[in-house]
């Protein structure tokens, strides 16, 4: 009842753990297979190994979190067999990739082997990388071009909600020939301790995410819903099913849940059986309520 | 949760390379929970509060040299207790202890042996005047040392005690361990019953609240699921083989 498909890919349920979250081993994208995501995207992926910034690197505030990790990976070249791994827990493994301009992007698209790449053009904390790439409509179309031209994988491009118009840089990712966009990446935010002065994130600053965010990706993911005719798939601030719901219902095909899988490591299973049983007592199937809110 | 902050009210020369910092500010914790502690403007580390109010640091890398270097009255931030504790079970309980693993285990010894609980630590350093927690050890109970260099008690490590027969291993209800990871890898891979014992981890924290997946070891958390976990959950898996670094490279242990 809740297999979904998406730029040729057959998920069980349309439920997707996000980049950046449980994805730097195989181990651990296992796992969160195992407890029962659709897909996992791995943790980003960039040409030279990267320690990413110093801790403190994430911090749990009222409304949500603030993360900085700063792109911490090990490299393409070391990565193909943590991909491998989670591969066997038999769902789609999205590769998320990052570089600095399109050549990076194609030379690690072009080597490294998985269902689907997600390009992250919308790390808020990253100097060179993410978001001050993914703000630029020309190079996020540039950019998607060339990964598009180095595999045959679907290309799904993820959004930053740092811009004023999300729509342009989605329309630029499908004009670059994306299979689908990702809406959204954290928004840029700080926290400062009070006893000291000090910006808490070793950072400095760095990207909101969790259910304060939310309100804004459902806006991100409407806008993208009317204006895009590929699929948009929502992120930010799921922690319940009746989230999900509303993602749907703005015009997601498919969701991707980062934060909350701290504190709920069966999230993806415990969304997954609410979210049926709701759509059983309504008598709708996931194809009713998806972008339902445009209908009315 | 946002840092607390603990002003430094003590510190307390253990060893010639460990260091007790008190603060103003006690936190309520299951010995063998671990606390954020951040030095402003350099890193923040994950550490096992060996008292209510209280770090004991062994000087390794750059976070633990600047909390050398801290006087009386600075301050540190502190988040936490995060991550699970020991689970006290049982009448008669052993502790295996290697170097500074003593700072979860003493908070354990003193709570166990306040509750009735008899206690046997095996006190392992390298030499003499590196055996941490000596008296509070005692006070709860028995205990058998071993010194690397032979300056006190066995010569050899503190697993090798388990060879003695004055240590039964058998003859304990729970077994609770911390130490150098291939110390503890020794005890996980010696005849003792995995399901008795449990061992504190340490690995490199990021977020330290279950979110980024640094420090997992096959799929499970150190920082969330763990820091404790029972001896059969770590069978077969990269403990005691290999960790990861700051980049998430595999790295041995
Ligand atoms: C600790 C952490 C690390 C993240 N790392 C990445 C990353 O490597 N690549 C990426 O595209 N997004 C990354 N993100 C962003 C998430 O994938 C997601 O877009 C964002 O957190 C919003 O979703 P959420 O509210 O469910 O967490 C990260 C987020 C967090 C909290």
């Amino acid at each position: 009842m809740l297999t979904t498909k998406i730029s040729g890919l057959e998920l069980k349920n349309p439920l997707m753990l996000a980049a950046g979250i449980m994805g730097t081993t195989g181990g651990s994208l296992k796992r969160m297979a195992r407890c029962g995501a659709g897909a996992v995207i791995t943790k980003s992926i960039g040409i030279e190994p990267k320690p990413g910034h110093p801790n403190p690197t994430m911090v749990k505030l009222r409304c949500g979190y603030l993360n900085a990790m700063g792109l911490p990976n090990p490299s393409y070249k070391l990565f193909q067999p943590e991909i491998d791994e989670a591969k066997h827990a038999g769902v789609p493994v999205i590769a998320s990739i990052f570089g600095v301009d399109a050549s990076e992007f194609s030379v690690i698209a072009g080597a490294i082997n998985a269902d689907a790449f997600e390009l992250n053009v919308s790390c808020p904390h990253a100097e060179g990388y993410g978001a001050e790439i993914g703000t630029d409509p020309a190079l996020v179309e540039g950019i998607t071009k060339a990964v598009k031209n180095a595999t045959d994988a679907p290309v799904w491009v993820k959004l930053t909600p740092n811009v004023a118009d999300i729509t342009e840089t989605g329309l630029a990712a499908q004009k670059g020939g994306a299979d689908a966009v990702v809406a959204i990446n954290t928004l840029r935010g700080m926290a400062i301790d009070i006893e000291s002065g000090h910006p808490i994130l070793g950072n400095r600053f760095g990207g909101l995410s969790g259910h304060g965010i939310k309100p804004v990706a459902v806006k991100c993911v409407h806008d993208l819903y009317s204006a895009l005719d590929i699929p948009v798939i929502g992120c930010g601030g799921i922690s319940g099913w009746e989230d999900v719901v509303e993602f749907i219902m703005a015009g997601a095909r498919a969701v991707q849940i980062g934060s909350a899988v701290g504190d709920n490591i069966n999230i993806f299973s415990d969304i997954s059986s609410c979210l049926e049983a709701f759509l059983s007592l309504k008598l709708w199937t996931l194809d009713d309520i998806y972008g339902m809110v445009h209908e009315i | 949760m946002r840092p607390v902050d603990a002003v430094i009210t003590k510190f307390v020369d253990e060893t010639p390379s460990t260091r007790t910092i008190f603060f103003d500010t006690f936190f309520e914790q299951v010995p063998g929970q671990f606390v954020m502690v951040w030095v402003r403007g350099v890193d923040e580390i994950p550490m096992a509060l060996s008292y209510e109010n209280a770090i004991t640091v062994h000087k390794a890398g750059e976070a633990t040299s600047a909390l050398f270097e801290l006087d009386e009255c600075d301050s540190i931030g502190i988040r936490g207790p995060f991550g699970n504790g020991f689970g006290i079970s049982g009448k008669n309980i052993l502790l295996i202890s290697g170097g500074v693993g003593a700072a979860p285990l003493a908070p354990l010894a003193e709570r166990a042996a306040s509750s009735g609980i008899s206690v046997t630590t095996m006190l392992g350093a390298i030499k003499k005047d590196e055996l941490l927690f000596g008296k509070r050890f005692e006070t709860a109970g028995k205990v058998l040392i071993a010194t690397d260099d032979g300056s006190e008690g066995r010569k050899g490590y503190v697993t090798d005690l388990l060879d003695d027969n004055d240590v039964d291993a058998d003859r304990f209800d729970s077994i609770y361990c911390c130490g150098p990871e291939p110390m503890m890898k020794k005890v996980l891979d010696s005849s003792i019953i995995p399901e008795k014992v449990q061992f504190s981890l340490h690995r490199y924290f990021k977020c330290g609240i279950g979110v980024c997946g640094a420090c997992c070891i096959d799929g499970l958390r150190v920082c969330k699921d763990g820091p404790v976990f029972r001896g059969d959950v770590l069978k077969d898996t990269e403990f005691g083989k290999f960790k990861r670094d700051g980049c998430g490279c595999k790295v041995k242990v």
